[in-house]
């Protein structure tokens, strides 16, 4: 008797999770996964061909390096260069634009440094720079941190070690909560700061400036290079986002009422126009 | 208060997603708890038991590798799952299979060093008695383990704290994929991560209340033990 409990205890507990007939695993970011998109739209595309999506969702940083150890069969990141990069050392395949969302600055409500008025972003930059305030990096190696570490750049700001400037090396999240504690400015991406629960007196100070524009891109990888890749099932994926239905789907994803990605796919050059018209980063 | 009133909302309304990452942490954690103890119980007995090379050096490498980080664990089962790793061929990455392995690892050293520490004394104790009537080293074993087991059932729990509380190991090799790897402690990272610190705190409150059930239950199996003990 004890022998048969025994043996159906070790079933119960070796018994994984039915998993459906086809799937696919998706390296993306958190701003993608954590704004509720990709929950919203990635069941519309498994109804219609069957297919499974597992997203693993990680910096833009990490996302790479698990495609390039082969363990993705799709890329859905946000910084160009690095997509660039994979695709022109044979990792992926084609990049193909899916959509944009902006970057937006973060900082205490009373804005010490007065950023809110500054005419651009290296300006606001610069002025952080200027009275010292706590600045926080994510240090991450992420999409977002690159992006940081390139307006800093632009706006001729030499960072300092320590001081007012400070690296987490933490996600963005992590990131956001220590922030929002010592009242430190921080870099973000709108969805996710719409979407964060814990503002406190915290608010959006400064966005806007088009080079704060943050488009997205799909890479399926190479199937030259990972032989076991679910290639046809992810090039199914990234024909779908860019697909009139996909793109759609992106654009009607709503954060408390407001339109939080921008479809913008070339493929659908006629639907572009219209959609930009309402996109978050020209509010 | 909000915190514990948001903590029973949530186990009342029994919502499928929790009650499935709930069920999840349980069949990992549980599964690992077994696989470590099968391997780890009858090596930290032997050490206790018989004086061999080497012995010296596996138990301090097991006291060692029981301060071994989460995360340093599932960077090395991830190395060796991933597809560029000596296993990848097997495709286990990113699946409830791959984060078992990983607690295995994480609680092995606590099994080893615990059993290890519950026999030695009844070694000493009945070393003499078991040398006058010759017994061999399969009645050995189970004699110390069957007298040993109220102790080792605290090993086991330890083991099974360690393996439902961590997250860093979990993390890199399930991936915290939404209805395949997402357990209770990498939900609690990822709603601290966006800012849900109060639902996240009460997911907190949830595992406890789990592990405090595993408890009580494994309290009674040991009650239910001792009626057959031999007085």
């Amino acid at each position: 008797m004890i022998r048969n409990m025994c043996l159906a205890a070790a079933i119960w507990l070796a018994a994984i999770p039915a998993a459906a007939a086809e799937f696919i695993t998706v390296a993306s970011t958190t701003s993608t996964e954590n704004s509720g998109l990709l929950s919203e739209i990635l069941p519309k595309f498994t109804e219609k061909t069957g297919i499974e999506v597992r997203v693993v969702a990680v910096g833009t940083g990490q996302a790479l390096r698990i495609a390039r150890n082969g363990d993705a069969d799709l890329l859905l990141v946000h910084h160009r260069p690095s997509e660039d990069a994979f695709v022109a050392e044979g990792y992926g395949l084609e990049r193909r634009d899916v959509m944009y969302n902006d970057f937006v600055l973060i900082g205490p409500g009373d804005d010490p440094a007065g950023i809110s008025g500054a005419g651009d972003v290296s300006e606001a930059l610069v002025r952080i720079a200027e009275a010292e305030a706590p600045f926080l990096s994510r240090g991450d190696d992420s999409g977002t941190h690159k992006k940081e570490l390139e307006l800093w750049a632009e706006a001729g700001v030499t960072l300092p070690d320590g001081g007012w400037y400070l690296e987490t090396g933490s996600g963005m999240g992590a990131t956001l909560n220590i922030g929002v504690a010592t009242g430190a400015y921080v870099l973000t991406d709108r969805g996710t700061w719409i979407t964060f629960g814990n503002k406190r007196d915290n608010e959006l100070l400064f966005s806007g400036d088009p080079r704060l524009f943050n488009p997205y891109g799909v890479i399926v990888v190479n199937p030259e290079r990972f032989p076991h890749a679910k290639v046809e099932a992810a090039q199914a994926l990234s024909d779908w986002l860019v697909s009139a239905e996909g793109q759609a789907a992106i654009g009607a994803f709503q954060i408390e009422g407001l339109q939080a990605f921008c479809p913008n796919s070339p493929e659908k050059a006629g639907r572009r126009e219209q959609e930009e018209e309402r996109c978050p980063a020209d509010r | 208060m909000d915190t514990l009133s948001a903590a029973w909302t949530l186990l009342l309304t029994a919502d499928a997603e929790l009650m499935g990452i709930i069920g999840l942490s349980l069949r990992v954690s549980l599964t690992a708890t077994l696989i470590a103890t099968l391997i780890g119980a009858p090596i930290g007995a032997a050490l206790a038991i018989w004086r061999f090379p080497g012995r010296r050096l596996v138990l301090l490498l097991a006291s060692t590798l029981m301060a071994l980080p989460p995360v340093v664990a599932g960077l090395f089962v991830y190395l060796a799952l991933s597809r560029a790793g000596p296993l990848g061929e097997l495709g286990l990455l990113f699946t409830p299979a791959a984060m078992i392995v990983a607690q295995s690892i994480l609680i092995l050293p606590i099994i080893i060093a615990l059993v290890h520490a519950a026999i030695q004394p009844m070694q000493r104790e009945y070393d003499d008695m078991l040398t006058s009537v010759a017994a061999g080293p399969w009645l050995r074993v189970r004699t110390l383990m069957w007298d040993a087991r109220f102790v080792l059932v605290t090993a086991v729990l330890a083991g099974f704290g360690r393996a439902i509380a961590e997250v860093g190991a979990v993390l890199i090799v399930g991936g915290n994929i939404a209805g395949v790897t997402r357990v209770m402690t990498t939900t609690i990272a990822l709603e601290t991560s966006k800012g849900n610190l109060e639902l996240a705190l009460a997911l907190g409150l949830i595992l406890m209340f789990i592990a405090f059930a595993v408890n009580v239950v494994m309290q009674g199996l040991t009650r239910f033990g001792r009626q057959y003990e031999v007085a």
